[in-house]
């Protein structure tokens, strides 16, 4: 694994926390605190919502944010274990835990945006 | 008479600041997928019909959550301004020969993160 | 009037004497143009001459003199008592490598990776002598010049948690100079140097603490080294998988 699939997860983080560096506080300020203050009810209503998340380019780009954003994670979380734990970041099952999980968040979300 | 080795230390990234916020900035990774996973069951429940979606939006302003909605931001902040100080390291860009200062770099990508944010408010907001 | 004085706390190791090391204090005179270096200089003189460490030039050009001082690595030629007085000041041997005594540490392993990744310009053709020499303009040099100030000091190496946790990784020095000489226009060995620099505990293993960055007392940069070769192996991977029959 460490040799041959390591720039494979490495280009999955670096874009990952690209794209979650500048589009994931747009998106909690939107859907959690301002939701929250109330100032964002009307524009996360159920039908207007539904319309705007059921375009093409919207699928695209929610998929793409979900799936980065997990594997981002997954690589860094992985290597944050290594170091706090003292395990090796070559080690499977940490591997396996980390990246499957990212996989399993990409299929669910692949599969609930194709069905929307 | 072989050299002595002082073994490695667990908690090498207490006492020391930069180790510390290091440890800080890796973790805000866990937000960014908590908040992946809380757009997916936002998802999920659009699917499966306005009762289901307007439950969980009420769910979503419960003083817990709200909680957590604060935290995520802060670590969002934290990775994003993080991310984009680094950002000048891996991305190396000469024009005319000389190197481009590595604050100009982190400045476009502030520009950038404005203007992307922008955009996707006023897509949520008004489209 | 008491002339003033610092303490040194200095840590001691005599192999076949001593189990473990252990801390020794030392008074030594405070004079504020005086640095760590120039106190232990004054120890071994005057007050104990058992003392071992390294030194050379003691100006902050050959590398010889890090230590960690109150834990953080730096050249003992650098670092000024006047930044510490009148608090006690904590010396000992940089962190991260075996122990030799006293303050001397064992440094073969950095010796053998700086090796592994050949620091020295490759060629696949030599130019014959009639031609002269390689020439360079300063924009070619620009692209290199930053990482090859590095005097091999290891106070990158004591400051990386990733070298503690994992004495395999190639670590930030040899990292930088194999960047060095890949960046070099007039060195065609990049394809041989790869195999450490992006194989297994080469850059991969790095999650840019920054810290060697930081004590760096040449501005060499290594973590950006670092993440520039990331860069360059991730391409270099795609291109590989995608255009399998290409060649490196």
């Amino acid at each position: 694994m460490r040799k041959s699939a390591e720039p494979f997860w490495w280009l999955l983080f670096a874009t990952g926390g690209t794209v979650a560096a500048f589009l994931v506080p747009v998106h909690i300020l939107l859907g959690g605190v301002a939701l929250a203050a109330g100032v964002t009810r009307e524009a996360f209503a159920y039908d207007r919502i539904l319309t705007l998340v059921s375009h093409p380019a919207s699928r695209l780009y929610l998929f793409v944010l979900i799936s980065l954003s997990l594997f981002h994670w997954a690589h860094r979380f992985r290597y944050t274990l290594a170091e706090g734990l003292h395990l090796k970041a070559s080690w499977l099952p940490v591997s396996v835990g980390c990246y499957g999980s990212a996989i399993l968040g990409t299929l669910m979300a692949a599969m609930v945006l194709a069905r929307l | 008479m072989s050299p002595f080795h002082r073994p490695p230390q667990f908690n090498w990234w207490v006492g020391n600041r930069a180790f510390t916020l290091f440890v800080v900035r890796e973790l805000t990774s866990v937000f960014v997928a908590a908040y992946a996973v809380l757009a997916l069951l936002l998802l999920r429940n659009l699917a499966l019909g306005r009762d289901a979606y307007e439950a969980y939006l009420r769910w979503l302003v419960t003083p817990g959550m709200v909680a957590f909605h604060i935290v995520a931001l802060v670590a969002a902040l934290y990775h994003s301004t993080t991310w984009f100080a680094l950002s000048p390291k891996a991305m190396v860009v000469r024009i005319g020969g000389r190197r481009v200062p590595p604050r100009v770099v982190v400045s476009a990508n502030y520009l950038a993160w404005i203007i992307v944010s922008v955009i996707v408010a006023v897509i949520v907001l008004r489209a | 009037m008491a002339a003033a004085t610092i303490t040194l706390e200095v840590l001691r190791y005599r192999p076949g004497e001593d189990q473990a090391p252990v801390f020794q204090d030392y008074q030594v005179p405070y004079r504020d143009d005086w640095v760590v270096l120039d106190a232990l200089n004054h120890i071994k003189d005057e007050i104990d001459g058992t003392v071992s460490y390294r030194w050379s030039c003691r100006m902050g050009v050959c590398g010889s003199c890090g230590m960690m001082i109150n834990g953080v690595p730096k050249l003992s030629c650098a670092a000024f008592l006047k930044d510490y007085y009148p608090a006690t000041v904590r010396v000992e041997p940089l962190a991260h490598f075996p122990i030799e005594r006293d303050l001397v540490i064992a440094m073969d392993d950095f010796m053998q990776k700086l090796s592994a990744v050949k620091p020295w310009i490759i060629r696949k053709d030599e130019q014959p002598l009639s031609d002269g020499e390689y020439r360079q303009t300063p924009a070619e040099l620009d692209r290199y010049k930053q990482f090859s100030m590095c005097i091999n000091c290891l106070l990158c190496y004591a400051a990386c948690p990733v070298y503690e946790l994992e004495p395999r990784f190639v670590g930030p020095a040899a990292i930088a100079l194999a960047a060095r000489y890949n960046l070099d226009s007039r060195d065609q060995g990049r394809g041989q140097r790869q195999e450490i620099v992006a194989g297994p505990d080469g850059v991969w293993d790095c999650t840019l603490v920054g810290e060697c960055t930081t004590v760096c007392p040449k501005d060499v940069d290594p973590a950006g080294a670092i993440q520039q070769g990331k860069l360059f192996s991730a391409l270099d991977w795609m291109k590989s998988v995608v255009l399998p029959w290409g060649k490196r």
